[in-house]
């Protein structure tokens, strides 16, 4: 048994888990229409292949990946390519995204596919590759694909990979279900990630909140040596990649550095159990497992569902939600999770859970009142940050001062929030700073861009009455030597 | 007669050439922060700020009487830089999102005088076909505007897509 090194900082919301945990994954009835915005991932938007009228098989490709960072997307269900369009994003703005809008004919006609080879019999770059031209993204919510993952590890020399358990967010409880109910698939997707990084060790971290998922997994996993169980004390955020990376190895991620610079590589249960899918049957990734819960919901469930299905089909599948109840509609977990601006927006790859909470739940009832300076954000905070500068230095707009204090190194765990006694909204202080600076940035590259487009047009303008000037110096020259040519021939 | 005409000749080549040698070797170097501002200037002379192209406002500005602020294609991100290098302070200005030219696509009847007129190739369109403009390379100067013979372009803020929204700033009483 390996020692486990521990984080810094981080809180003990209350989990929330029992309202769903016992509740078995169940299919969602296939929605007559499916929203598919061209955007699920981190990177460029995919590009669609696929016509309005178009007949699409389940699995069939509907979008491609554009640059290298990007994933494709394939139809969740067999049925016809309605429109192409803006639709509105599971996002807090509510802005429209691209999107596939597919009719279902509900016969869930899979698209023909050759057999496929053993995946241990791959070289890792086509394990990657493939992984990759299923769709794969990082499940857990920050959606980076896979498969870039991968091939980037491999090459900076990850020696251990981590499939991430930990669900430290509440309420959440759909990796606790597939690790109790899936848990084969998932040690045989560890074993395909750990052939396609070339690596010797795995370890499967799961919070100690989950007890039955880790017996399972133990159980599971008993065969292959080279996988080990670990149960994680429970503290949000311990299912944070650097935090995990962290309790695992003591390894502190440097600033501005990545994951792997620690050697070790971390994939959410929910990534892995689908590189199986992908590599064992040959299904891209058109489905996923949400988690519908909180106060306001009738009865909460652990729903597979297509991918496009509106928020609005898994809250009646769940009974509904009482509207007066309803005082936050949360895409993701309570912490880091965002305000959806409706239900009439589509489940998303990273979608892991719906949560509709109460007033008390989501904590209305208290408004903010100035900063006592307590220090309790810092205590918190697992970054080392200092959230209480940061946030003063927002308020007041000096951006040099929040990136001098590392607003880069936030990930916006929310525990400062949670921990502060005055119910500031440090975070949305962040994320304002975050979008002013990227604004600041794309104004720059803008002008930049407008002072090279304003050069070009003047040179374009020298080039045009050079060319005159020389037409009309050539005209000149032609005419005098008709005139000579003339002059001799009356001679 | 001849004597008066060869006088005056020579003087004035005389007085011609000690002029432009006087204008070569005393020549006072342009003032290096009007070219640091100028740089930092969009440089089209679009006259929105009320003086004579950016040269003239570069020299309102190191002479005190613009405010850093006076530039509306430059926006807040300008305005800042321009602050910060005449070492003042912005009180406020420039807060708005920058305004970019748009087409009413309903009046617009394709007679190719904005495109000509803009100063950084944002406008395109075939003659007697709708116009469009390109906000990625519009700077707002709104000269385009002044050509228009049916009034169909406008300047508007920009409204935010998926990639540009951001959270706004949170409303408080104090932090």
């Amino acid at each position: 048994m390996m020692r486990l090194h521990g984080f810094r900082g981080g809180v003990h919301p209350p989990g929330q888990k029992h309202l769903s945990a016992e509740r078995p994954i169940e299919s969602l009835p296939l929605p007559s229409r499916l929203y598919i915005p061209l955007q699920q991932h981190a990177g460029a938007p995919a590009l669609p292949v696929v016509t309005a009228g178009q007949r699409v098989a389940k699995g069939e490709l509907i979008a491609r990946e554009h640059g290298v960072t990007s994933a494709p997307l394939h139809a969740p269900s067999s049925g016809t390519v309605a429109a192409i369009g803006g639709f509105t994003a599971p996002h807090a703005s509510g802005l429209p995204l691209p999107a596939i809008l597919l009719d279902t004919d509900g016969e869930e006609r899979w698209i023909e596919s050759e057999p496929l080879p053993d995946p241990f019999s791959l070289s890792p770059e086509e394990v990657a590759h493939r992984v990759g031209a299923a769709g794969i993204v990082g499940m857990g919510g920050a959606n980076f694909p896979a498969a870039v993952k991968l091939s980037k590890a491999r090459q900076a020399g990850v020696h251990t990979l981590v499939v991430n358990g930990a669900e430290c967010e509440p309420y959440v409880t759909c990796d606790d279900r597939l690790m109790r109910e899936r848990a084969e698939a998932i040690i045989d997707g560890t074993a395909i990630m750990l052939h396609a990084l070339q690596a010797p060790r795995a370890l499967i971290a799961i919070e100690d909140n989950k007890p039955e998922a880790i017996q399972i997994m133990r159980d599971a996993c008993r065969q292959d040596a080279r996988i080990e169980v670990l149960s994680l004390a429970s503290r949000y955020p311990a299912g944070s990649a650097k935090q995990l990376i962290q309790s695992l190895s003591g390894l502190e991620t440097p600033s501005g550095g990545r994951g792997t610079d620690t050697g070790l590589l971390v994939h959410n249960v929910g990534t892995v159990y689908s590189a199986h899918r992908a590599l064992r049957y040959g299904q891209p990734l058109i489905s996923r497992i949400v988690t519908v819960s909180g106060g306001a919901v009738a009865e909460p469930r652990n729903l597979e569902v297509p991918l496009g299905a509106l928020v609005a089909d898994l809250l009646n599948y769940c009974g509904g939600i009482a509207s007066e109840d309803c005082a936050r509609l949360l895409m993701g977990g309570p912490m880091m999770g965002q305000p959806l601006p409706g239900i009439e927006v589509p489940v998303i790859k990273g979608t892991n859970g719906i949560l509709a909470l109460t007033a008390a739940e989501a904590g209305e009832a208290h408004p903010s009142s100035p900063c006592i300076r307590c220090g309790r954000c810092v205590e918190v905070c697992p970054m080392g940050l200092l959230p209480l500068e940061m946030s003063k230095r927002a308020h007041h707009e000096d951006w040099l001062g929040v990136q001098s204090l590392g607003l880069s190194d936030c990930m916006s765990c929310g525990s400062c929030a949670y921990a502060c006694p005055s119910h500031i909204p440090l975070p949305q202080y962040f994320a304002f700073a975050r979008g002013k600076l990227a604004e600041q940035r794309r104004e720059e590259r803008k002008s930049a861009h407008i002072r090279a487009l304003m050069e070009q047009r003047q040179a374009r303008f020298e080039r045009q009455e050079q060319a005159k000037a020389e037409a009309a110096a050539k005209r000149k020259a032609a005419k005098k030597s008709r005139a000579v040519v003339v002059e001799e021939d009356d001679e | 007669m001849i004597a008066a005409i060869t006088t005056l000749t020579s003087l004035g080549l005389l007085l011609g050439m000690l002029l432009s040698l006087a204008a070569r070797f005393f020549q006072v170097p342009d003032n290096a922060l009007r070219e640091e501002l100028m740089e930092l200037l969009p440089g089209v002379n679009c006259g929105q700020c009320g003086y004579p192209g950016c040269g003239g406002a570069a020299d309102a500005l190191i002479a005190g009487t613009a405010s850093p602020a006076l530039c509306p294609p430059g926006g807040r991100a300008l305005a800042q830089s321009l602050a910060s290098k005449l070492g003042r302070t912005l009180e406020g200005a420039g807060d708005g999102p920058p305004l970019l030219a748009e087409i009413d696509e309903s009046r617009c009847i394709g007679c190719a005088h904005c495109g000509k007129r803009c100063p950084t190739d944002a406008i395109v369109g075939a003659s007697k076909q709708i116009h469009f403009v390109f906000q990625e390379a519009c700077m707002g100067c709104g000269l385009c505007i002044e050509v228009c013979p049916t009034e169909c372009l406008q300047l508007r803020p920009q409204t935010p897509t998926f990639a540009t929204w951001y959270w706004p700033k949170p409303v408080l009483q104090g932090v």
